[in-house]
């Protein structure tokens, strides 16, 4: 079998989730490759080569790749992968965007977000908010998915010695360019990738008390994230919202604050190794899977416990 | 310019969904179905756009069998103005959407498609960007504001960790982000006009193409259940337990 891993990268390095996604090309189990597509990616390349399990690395470094835009990173991924077996990425905002392009370029369906190797045409995946999930079995000569990073460990980002291959294509489609990205600046880390989150829901009240959180995340080093009612609220932008249409996370420290616990809410964050919820309202779902529940007011909760670590 | 805007019939978002006791599908009977939220927020885009002047007319399009008529109907009493409905029983996946939808754009050469960026019920994410993929045209996923100016759109999408602001040509393919607005309400009046609204219907026979799925669904079953834990009754139990017997801290 032949496996095409596109890496998740910022052109330094190589982000956390192509680890991920490199597990689950192991339990599909094959000669692994990664594609790095981007502008002034050498750091990467390298860090890509490095990565336990990676026999290829390709590099796809050009100027019409700097912010890989969906359309050309579509055309890259459908002309590299049309000769392997299979085509991996994460399921992250950029995944997501580009994938399902190169897939119905290849004329190809696509499986979304597995969380399970099943077999080698047979995964897991979770459909409707992850209230059920889904075996699904592929038809399809090339099988094109993303991988939702929390359902695999990571793969030992050291001990790889892959060779690095340059890739010549390089198409620009002519039909888009990037203006501007603002991202949070933050000195916490990313919510996907950090061990401990803190997450505050409308029993915040406010975006002005979110500074609780902040000043609890960075005692721990966890990152702050928020349910999908205090973003519609407008205490917190919507890039800190937790649950299935936010951010899925799985860190070993999941911390709720005035959280109740809606479906859509426990689909972002049940998978965490252990739960804390705190909530004055003893009935609160959130309860039902958290590993500690503290039933108080979290405008006292809070201050305690920054006192007691 | 005339906008399209796909709509899908899914099971209401306050529903929660449980497979089947034989594991074959997920139960619905009996089930409350509505439009999908992010294809909600579609419609009310076109409609934006409409009352900017930017469109002249909104057609509304579903795939599904007859009771997708339902949204669509829904759709033009938020003030679409005409419905397309491509008529199948089969069992639908995104690319054989994606492939009915680009016949419908071939026909009816909008400059703007506008779809919701997933649906409550696959979860797929995938439809609208094979659309474009299909059609060649830019695609903007995942928006949270579309400005558009002659043949070109300004778009600020939702990505990782911030946003991202594209400068994309027409004819362009959308999918939204629920940032990008809040729906209004069809009003009783607007519901009846709906009624006499134009509505066609389309086979996929007609359109060439060929529905099948490529994705066999094996089983469903539910997720795996996480048990409660306790309650702890203070701060500082709560702070023990955390150093010394799940040691997280």
């Amino acid at each position: 079998m032949s496996i095409l891993v596109i890496a998740e990268h910022d052109n330094a390095g190589i982000k956390g989730a192509t680890l991920n996604t490199v597990t689950a090309a192991q339990k599909i189990g094959g000669d692994i490759t990664v594609l790095i597509a981007g502008q002034g990616v050498a750091g990467a390349a390298e860090a890509a080569a490095k990565i336990a399990g990676v026999s290829k690395v390709l590099v796809a470094d050009n100027a019409v790749y700097a912010h890989q835009l969906a359309e050309n990173m579509g055309l890259l991924i459908a002309e590299v992968g049309k000769s392997y077996q299979y085509i991996l990425a994460a399921a992250t905002a950029n995944g997501k965007n580009y994938l399902p392009r190169a897939a119905a370029l290849l004329d190809v369906s696509q499986i979304s977000e597995i969380t399970e190797v099943v077999s080698g045409d047979t995964f897991k995946r979770p459909i409707y908010a992850g209230n059920v999930i889904a075996t699904v079995q592929s038809t399809d000569p090339i099988k094109v998915i993303t991988v939702r990073a929390t359902g695999f460990d990571a793969a030992e980002a050291t001990g790889g010695s892959a060779a690095i291959e340059q890739v010549s294509f390089a198409q620009d489609a002519g039909v888009s360019t990037f203006v501007k990205e603002e991202l949070a600046k933050s000195d916490r880390p990313e919510l996907t990738a950090a061990k401990v989150v803190i997450s505050g829901g409308r029993g915040m009240q406010n975006g002005d008390n979110f500074k609780l959180l902040y000043s609890l995340a960075d005692k721990l080093g966890a990152a702050v994230g928020a349910s999908r009612a205090a973003v519609d609220a407008g205490f917190v932008p919507n890039d800190m919202q937790v649950g299935q249409t936010g951010k899925i996370v799985a860190p070993d420290l999941y911390i709720a604050v005035g959280i109740s616990g809606a479906i859509q809410h426990l689909a972002g964050m049940k998978d965490s190794k252990t739960i804390v919820a705190i909530n004055k309202d003893a009935d609160a779902p959130i309860f039902q899977v958290a590993d500690y529940g503290l039933v108080a007011d979290l405008f006292q909760a809070l201050p305690e416990i920054e006192k007691a670590l | 310019m005339k906008i399209l805007v796909a709509v899908k019939r899914v099971v209401d978002y306050n529903v929660k969904v449980r497979p089947k006791s034989d594991g074959t599908g997920v139960d619905l009977a009996n089930v409350k179905m509505a439009i999908n939220p992010f294809c909600e927020i579609a419609v009310e885009e076109a409609l934006r756009l409409k009352e900017k002047g930017v469109a002249t007319e909104i057609i509304a399009v579903s795939v599904g069998d007859k009771s997708c008529q339902e949204q669509i109907r829904t759709a033009l009493a938020l003030g679409a103005d005409r419905g397309i409905l491509v008529e199948t029983d089969a069992e639908l996946q995104p690319l054989a959407i994606a492939k009915l939808l680009k016949a419908v754009v071939d026909k009816e050469q909008p400059q703007i498609v506008i779809l919701g960026k997933q649906s409550i019920d696959g979860d797929n994410n995938q439809t609208g960007q094979m659309l474009a993929a299909l059609t060649g045209y830019a695609q903007g996923t995942f928006a949270s504001q579309i400005t558009v100016e002659g043949d070109k759109a300004s778009l600020m999408r939702e990505v990782d960790g911030g946003l991202q602001t594209l400068t994309l040509n027409l004819p362009l393919i959308v999918t939204t982000d629920l940032r990008l607005n809040e729906p209004r309400y069809a009003s009783l009046p607007n519901i009846m006009k709906a009624k006499k609204k134009p509505l066609d219907t389309l086979t996929p026979a007609e359109l060439g193409i060929d529905p099948a799925p490529r994705v066999k669904l094996v089983k469903v079953e539910p997720p795996a259940e996480r048990k409660a834990g306790i309650k702890v009754a203070t701060v500082e139990e709560l702070v023990e337990k955390l150093k010394n017997e799940a040691k997280v801290i």
